[in-house]
């Protein structure tokens, strides 16, 4: 790298990255910008395949019948729930083990760190049930999941379907790995407790209670959570995105989608058809950023989701029942998972041939993670070079020169002021993180408030009473050591972001580059403007309403339009958002509130910097 | 000491890969058929089909979606099987240079009036068979072992087979004498399989051995067929890949060596029309060697084939064509007919019909 090494050439980089900056930085900002609308057309995305050899889809002749069984179980499994007003432990006990599986319970107890008003819960107990096929000829260390969330008011045919197919598996002799027919309850904190007793750890803060865990099968290769709540279905959605933005290996979603070609079953994303050749690229780009506000939330789309945090690949199926004309019976749905399930059977290793980082803008292609990584790479590329001006700003060309000065002229940082603007900003980043959940309680009590808005006004109040903390500068130059500062570790904490889920880097990234490469105390008004939009609740706001705009049903039933309605839903997005965090682990909290908000706060700062 | 040898190598493990098993399990059924016996066949199977548990017919393997033969049959004798199939034991092998307590089952027995089959079948690539999933044999590696077993006097002639994607490009390398090679596609090409059993759920057999077997089935040990149509067994139509061939390492003219020669145990005989002397054991010890030459004289290159087992005239006599009307009269037949039922009936009928 002589280049950077060699002092004259170095000075010539440094010149020109000064002289054609703002260029440079409008430039990196725009291609981002450009690559990212890009993206559905074909050279960035390319056709799907399926890349792993062992799964051999569409083989098999499907032998599945068990339609009419199907049925009758799933009418009797509704009546049993009917009976006992919630999961019909006893009757599914006694249904799994006439039809031959081998059968365990497992009961847990998780509670909330508030009450939780959306699904009305707080101390939530529960029971789940365990089906296991075993495979006669193995060695019962592999096995695959078939998952059926228990709904109070829903997805009692997927039960009867599970069941039934479970019988015909069963009888058959061609088995590698065990099935496990698995029925949770109280969705994503029953599955939880389940994959925490069946791998023996807890990934959350919240201590969660369970019963020992009989049966164990080995390693899960993959699972499946079925969603079916009619006798006859239109078509299939493929869910994918688990918590955190983790995707399950995309040979997984392919397998599924090239059997439903097989089956003449319509499979879907997002709850869209595929895009049509008029209008394409809005629709595939619709596809797409359905998913990225998807990944981006960090909720998982499904039950299925908390698998994928256990690395097993997990795709969440969930029928859907419209006006079309072709309809699949259960029969058919049955067959076409027998074929899944079989084609899973065949595999020898996990699922590693494919991708696991991809944007979908329809099922027939895929962005690769190197397709799409750049475009915010080249859009936080402009927090650097912003960086790197601010430097040569502060080491001007003369000082370079003479080694000594430089040297002897150290104390011209204003380290109190500005040392004491980043830690202020990074305590308050910790205050927002705990003080809802240490304070909710109190607040509850003096403003008589329910107590998951008690917790999202107290996030509120916090963030923005922040905004007024003293920040008064000691020297004129200090500004540029704090922004310095703050650059840094913004690009840094964005670009880590990027390689892990991209969709919400690539979001974060939009509005707050510019805001921070504006932020100085000479433009105060556009900074405040700018940094106002880039604030966190901003983002978030905006984030809701681009996906309530986007949503293919609209916005559901019951909820209040305009501002104040979704003001209210993201207020109570806030407090869902802290309380997935305890209970789930999503890092979406912990990210704004410890990361994004003092990086954010130190920008405010350097634009109300009193020179 | 045999006269004639058989290697044949499946390299490929892993249940998607059932048809190079098939594959090979067939050939060997076909040799056997032909009568060269177990003890003479080197069998080397990677993975085992038969017990995998994802076989919906235990202990079978089948090579046809009609599951008529199960090639897997009550007396398969695999010399070499799951992870001792490796480049290393393949070469040790071909050499002779195994360890001292290898069992005769597992040594290639042959000397320099041996004929040697070949087959292999696995996932090739530009230069290169993969075994096991671990590693590979390079073409060079393998004609230098040939070389070698020249050097040794461990053949008289090798037919080598070979089905894998880009086969051709395994026999570009060789370079010994009596070498005759086919290969079921040329570089850059795919091998293709033939058929799915979809009741077992997998690709049973590859379009190259599939043809290839289905010549194998018309022969029988007294057969006159040579080893030049052999070449012609999976044209381009059937194959989609282009099987190539090798044949300037063969002395002989490839259209006068019969396939059983590689194919069956069918012994050389050489008749001879006068009354040959034998020399009493104390003459051969007391001659000179340089005289020995003479008892051979006489015997001309001009051979005339025996056909040895009269068995086999017998099964061409044995089986009478049954009689059957020409073609043509059936086909006028029917035509008849309907030209009949049409003027009957008119064509507005059609419609009941279709």
């Amino acid at each position: 790298m002589g280049l950077l090494s060699d002092p004259q050439s170095r000075e010539r980089v440094l010149l020109f990255l000064i002289r054609h900056n703002s260029k440079l930085c409008i430039l990196c900002y725009a291609l981002g910008l450009v690559w990212f609308l890009l993206l559905p057309l074909p050279p960035l995305s390319a056709p799907t395949y399926i890349s792993e050899n062992a799964l051999l889809p569409g083989l098999v002749k499907r032998e599945f019948v068990g339609g009419p069984q199907a049925l009758s179980l799933s009418r009797e499994f509704a009546a049993n729930k009917a009976l006992v007003g919630g999961l019909p432990v006893e009757w599914l006990n006694k249904t799994m083990t006439s039809l031959g599986l081998e059968v365990h319970t497992q009961t847990f107890a998780v509670d909330l760190p508030f009450p939780d008003e959306i699904n009305e819960r707080y101390h939530v107990r529960g029971t789940n049930v365990q089906g296991v096929v075993r495979a006669r000829r193995a060695a019962s260390t592999e096995a695959l999941v078939l998952h059926v969330p228990f709904l109070p008011e829903a997805n009692d045919q997927a039960m009867g379907l599970a069941l039934s197919l479970a019988a015909h598996f069963r009888k058959q002799v061609y088995w590698a790995k065990d099935l496990i027919v698995l029925v949770t309850e109280h969705d994503l904190l029953g599955i939880q407790a389940w994959l925490g007793a069946y791998h023996g750890i807890n990934l959350t803060s919240l201590g969660v209670r369970s019963s020992e865990l009989g049966g164990y099968c080995g390693a899960l290769q993959a699972a499946i959570t079925l969603q079916l709540s009619s006798d006859v279905a239109t078509s299939i959605d493929l869910q994918l995105h688990g918590p955190n933005g983790l995707l399950p290996n995309l040979d997984l979603p392919n397998l599924v989608h090239h059997l439903c070609l097989h089956a003449k079953v319509l499979c879907t994303v997002q709850e869209l058809l595929p895009p049509q050749e008029d209008n394409a690229w809005w629709q595939s780009m619709h596809i797409m950023l359905l998913q990225a506000l998807g990944q981006a939330s960090t909720k998982p789309a499904s039950e299925h989701g908390l698998f994928l945090r256990h690395r097993v690949e997990a795709l969440g199926l969930k029928a859907i029942n419209s006006h079309r004309q072709e309809k699949a019976s259960l029969e058919k749905l049955g067959r076409l998972l027998e074929g899944v399930f079989r084609s899973l059977n065949n595999l020898l290793e996990r699922f590693h041939q494919s991708f696991f980082f991809y944007l979908l803008p329809s099922l027939q292609s895929y962005v690769s993670i190197g397709n799409y990584a750049p475009c915010a790479a080249a859009i936080l590329v402009v927090l650097f070079l912003c960086a790197v001006e601010l430097w040569a700003k502060l080491n001007p060309e003369k000082e370079r020169r003479t080694r000594e000065a430089a040297a002897s002229n150290p104390a011209s940082i204003p380290w109190l002021s500005v040392i004491g603007s980043i830690v202020i900003a990074h305590g308050l980043g910790i205050a927002l993180y705990l003080g809802p959940l240490v304070a909710h309680q109190r607040a509850a009590n003096y403003f008589d408030l329910p107590e998951d808005e008690a917790v999202s006004l107290t996030a509120l109040g916090i963030g923005v009473s922040s905004l007024s903390l003293p920040h008064r500068g000691s020297t004129p130059q200090g500004w540029i050591w704090l922004k310095l500062f703050a650059l840094l570790e913004l690009g840094m904490l964005l670009l880590a972001l990027d390689l892990l889920n991209f969709p919400l880097a690539f979001m974060l990234a939009i509005p707050t580059v510019p805001a921070a490469v504006v932020s100085q105390p000479s433009h105060k008004t556009a900074s405040i403007a700018l940094l106002l939009v880039a604030s966190p609740a901003v983002i978030s706001l905006m984030g809701l309403a681009m996906k309530t705009e986007l949503n293919p049903h609209g916005p559901t039933s019951g909820q209040l339009g305009g501002f104040i309605g979704l003001f209210l839903r993201w207020l109570q997005c806030l407090s869902q958002s802290i309380l997935e965090h305890q209970s789930l682990g999503t890092n979406l909290y912990p990210l704004f509130t410890l990361g994004l908000f003092p990086c954010w706060l130190q920008l405010w700062h350097v634009a109300l910097w009193k020179e | 000491m045999c006269q004639y040898c058989l290697i044949q190598v499946c390299t490929s493990r892993f249940w998607f890969n059932y048809r190079h098993v098939a594959n090979v399990l067939s050939v060997y059924r076909s040799v056997k058929r032909l009568g060269i016996p177990d003890s003479h066949i080197i069998m080397m199977l990677a993975d085992d089909m038969a017990c995998n548990a994802r076989n919906p017919r235990p202990a079978t393997v089948f090579n046809n979606a009609h599951e008529q033969i199960n090639v897997y049959g009550d007396d398969v004798e695999v010399d070499y099987r799951g992870y001792e199939v490796t480049v290393e034991n393949f070469v040790r092998l071909l050499m002779g240079r195994v360890p001292p307590n290898t069992p005769r089952s597992k040594r290639l027995l042959s000397d320099e009036r041996s004929n040697i089959l070949i087959y292999m079948t696995g996932h090739g690539g530009d230069g290169f068979l993969k075994f096991q999933d671990s590693e590979e044999i390079t073409n060079i590696e393998l004609a230098d072992a040939f070389e070698q077993m020249w050097q040794k006097k461990r053949y008289h002639e090798i037919a080598f087979i070979m089905d894998t994607c880009q086969a051709v490009s395994m026999y570009q390398k060789f370079y010994s004498p009596n070498i005759v090679a086919i290969a079921s596609s040329q570089v850059g090409e795919d091998s293709l399989s033939h058929h799915v059993d979809s009741s077992i759920g997998v690709y049973v057999i590859d379009r190259f051995t599939y043809y290839l077997l289905e010549f194998l089935e018309k022969i029988h040990p007294a057969s006159q067929n040579t080893m030049d149509e052999l070449f012609r067994v999976c044209p381009k139509r059937d194959c989609i890949s282009t099987p190539g061939q090798r044949t300037d390492l063969f002395s002989r003219d490839l259209s006068t060596v019969l396939i059983t020669e590689f194919f069956g145990s069918v012994r050389k005989v050489e008749l001879v029309t006068r009354v040959v002397s034998v020399p009493s054991l104390r003459d051969l010890l007391t001659t000179v060697p340089g005289k020995k030459d003479d008892i051979n004289e006489g015997v001309t290159l001009s051979n005339v084939f025996a056909d040895q087992l009269p068995v086999a005239q017998m099964v061409q006599k044995g089986k009478q064509k049954e009689w059957h009307p020409p073609d043509g009269f059936i086909l006028a037949f029917w035509a008849l007919v309907l030209l009949v039922f049409f003027k009957t009936y008119g064509m507005k009928h059609l419609t009941f019909i279709f």
